[in-house]
């Protein structure tokens, strides 16, 4: 029992990493058609910056108040990482797709890679507050605090994302772009400043799953947002949705099956696992995403 | 066929206010001239004894520049073999690793579990790197445009995972496998048989080459242009795009698989590199550096890039890189940075690729002489 108390948590602690990450990756995917590799890039400045932070920025630190903010730091590189990116290169090359993905994929091997210049490839010691470096008993499982930290915040994101949908005029202007951005432009609407809105959102959310996957592993390295990106994808193809909720069961799915069968089976069979629901998923229930994105995609 | 039918329209508008004769005269080459000067070119350079300081370390013939050649021709095959798909069909797949690295493992794994010898190791792995091909291909185009290239990546990464966590040690982890000497025949092993890989990797070629330009040709490359072109509209003639797409799926497959195999061959062994996601970009990078959906341009690309590739290592190993500042030393001296920015320059200042660019630059020199005489 405390064994699959333990391995829920865990789950959803993992399900609420790649929410973060998947949710603006479905978000880009769905207002610009564009597959944002660079996604698992932002997720890495993310990080880097919020370890930089805790050691050098005057105020931060690795408890507390501080950790708040060298995670604000963290979150703030990468949104600004994530607007250079789309008033940079996304922008020049509107309407044309494929390229678009592949400048993403560009920056994907670049960021990684100038990190790892700048910083090496050993795995960094990340920052743990006190407060969730300890365990919590539950249903008698002894469960890391910061899992605990992840499913909220990702709780919370999602509560964000959702009003920023039902509430904001912008949020209606993207929702409505990712629906049909035809005629949302049509309307005299100028869909480019939500894409840039959108990236911004997606960097933040991805530079938070950075920080947040620094508690996770206790490491930072500079490739780890890239393998964390493949499973967002799966994420989003199983979502099968461009909507947040969608994401989110998505997400909450993969990880519980990653744990449960790393857990039960060999460790590693896990990631496999993973691709296998995939294929069930896109043999039994066709449509979805390809029903929403058939014939305007590259 | 494919691509002079594509870019007619391109070259016809600027070449209808050139006089006629000049028309005439590029007609006038035959289509084969042009590939019967590059076999005839790569058939000779074993025999010759030719020395470039600049580009090659030892002469044509020498073990060494063999080696190279051979690596860029085995590259040039698989980046023609992936174009298929990318530049002919219009499928992003982000997976075409997989198929090669099926093809590679399943040998060497064959070699050293069964001892098979080299040719029947070699046709059981092509065959089910194809098989392979044929069943993710049927699952992953359910899908299609970038959630296809999501579900490949996916594929290729499970695949990737298999082969670095070793389940059994069968691959190696890691290390990779090596070669077992001892189902290949001698005339494939050691440094003075290299030459015998050099005439395999341009046999590859050949082969990857001549696939994908008898097929472009044919009515189901029509249909293939067609898909890239407007796939809504293939399936509104009555055509059902499906079985066309999983066919170039496949073929690609099978040329990636059989390219492992002469690869395994080429450099002696297999690692995991060659299943990473990073692999299939580089493909990506090499077809659009050559310019993708056009004849010459994949294994240009590839050869261009992996010639590119080997002397940079080389460059970095050397002393003139300890003289360059820190600042730009460090990200120098990570392959994947130059990779990407090499990407992003080719996105925004190499439309088409090496392969587009004599047209540039001559409606370039078109459009200064127009203005000076306009002047």
């Amino acid at each position: 029992m405390s064994t699959v108390v333990l391995l829920v948590v865990t789950g959803l602690g993992l399900g609420a990493l790649y929410f973060l990450i998947a949710s603006g990756l479905s978000l880009i995917f769905g207002l610009m058609d564009v597959l944002n590799f660079a996604h698992g890039a932002f997720l890495s400045i993310g990080a880097y910056a919020t370890w930089w932070a805790s050691g050098h920025l005057p105020g931060a630190g690795s408890d507390g108040f501080g950790f708040l903010v060298s995670v604000a730091f963290g979150v703030a590189a990468g949104t600004l990482a994530a607007t250079l990116v789309e008033l940079g290169v996304i922008r020049p090359l509107y309407g044309r797709h494929r390229e678009q993905i592949l400048v993403t994929v560009g920056l994907s091997l670049a960021v990684p890679a100038l990190i790892q210049a700048v910083w090496g490839a050993d795995p960094l010691t990340f920052p743990r507050p006190e407060l969730v470096s300890g365990t919590v008993s539950l249903l008698g499982a002894a469960i890391p605090t910061d899992r605990f930290l992840l499913i909220a915040v990702a709780g919370l994101v999602l509560a964000g994302l959702l009003l920023f949908g039902s509430r904001t005029r912008y949020g209606l202007i993207v929702r409505a772009g990712v629906e049909d951005r035809a005629m949302v432009t049509a309307l005299g609407i100028d869909v480019r400043r939500s894409f840039t809105l959108v990236f911004a959102i997606g960097g933040a959310a991805a530079a938070l799953a950075g920080a947040l996957g620094g508690l996770y592993f206790g490491v930072v390295t500079p490739f780890q947002g890239t393998s964390l990106l493949i499973f967002a994808f799966i994420v989003v193809v199983i979502g099968g949705t461009t909507s947040t909720v969608g994401c989110a069961v998505a997400s909450v799915a993969v990880g519980m099956v990653q744990q449960f069968a790393n857990y039960y089976t060999v460790a590693g069979l896990g990631d496999i696992a993973v691709v296998i629901v995939l294929a069930a998923v896109l043999l039994t229930r066709q449509g979805g995403l390809a029903g929403a994105t058939a014939g305007r995609v590259a | 066929m494919n691509v002079d039918t594509e870019h007619a329209p391109r070259t016809s508008a600027p070449a209808a206010a050139q006089p006629i004769v000049d028309v005439r005269r590029t007609r006038r080459v035959p289509g084969w001239a042009a590939p019967a000067v590059v076999a005839v070119l790569l058939l000779s350079l074993p025999f010759s004894t030719l020395s470039l300081p600049g580009l090659f370390e030892g002469t044509l013939n020498s073990p060494s520049t063999l080696h190279l050649l051979a690596t860029c021709l085995v590259f040039g095959g698989l980046a023609t073999s992936y174009d298929l798909l990318y530049g002919r069909v219009g499928l992003l797949s982000f997976g075409h690793a997989l198929y090669f690295a099926a093809g590679a493992y399943l040998a060497a794994l064959l070699m050293w579990t069964l001892e098979l010898p080299l040719l029947w190791s070699a046709l059981i792995a092509v065959v089910s790197g194809t098989a392979l091909a044929l069943v993710l291909g049927a699952i992953s185009l359910r899908v299609s445009g970038i959630a296809l290239a999501m579900v490949t990546l996916a594929f290729a990464q499970a695949g990737s995972i298999l082969v670095i966590r070793d389940p059994g040690r069968m691959t190696g982890g890691e290390e990779g496998l090596a070669l077992n000497p001892d189902t290949v025949p001698g005339a494939f092993i050691g440094v003075v048989n290299t030459v015998n890989l050099y005439w395999l990797a341009v046999g590859y070629v050949v082969v990857a080459v001549g696939v994908v330009w008898w097929l472009g040709a044919t009515p189901v490359g029509r249909v293939w242009q067609g898909i890239r072109a407007n796939e809504q509209r293939v399936s509104v003639l009555g055509v059902n795009p499906y079985p066309y797409k999983l066919a170039a799926f496949t073929v690609a497959g099978a040329l990636a698989s059989l390219g492992g195999v002469v690869y395994l061959l080429v450099s002696g062994g297999v690692t995991p590199a060659i299943t990473t996601a990073e692999f299939t970009l580089t493909l990506l990078v090499m077809v659009s550096l050559g310019g993708a959906g056009t004849r010459w341009g994949p294994l240009l690309g590839a050869v261009v890039y992996t010639y590119v590739d080997h002397r940079l290592l080389q460059l970095a190993a050397s002393d003139v890189f300890d003289t360059l500042p820190a600042v730009v030393r460090a990200p120098l001296s990570q392959p994947l940075f130059i990779l990407g920015t090499l990407f992003v320059l080719l996105v925004f200042f190499f439309p088409g690729g090496l392969t587009a660019l004599p047209g540039r630059i001559r409606a370039a020199l078109r459009g200064r002489g127009r203005a000076a005489a306009a002047s």
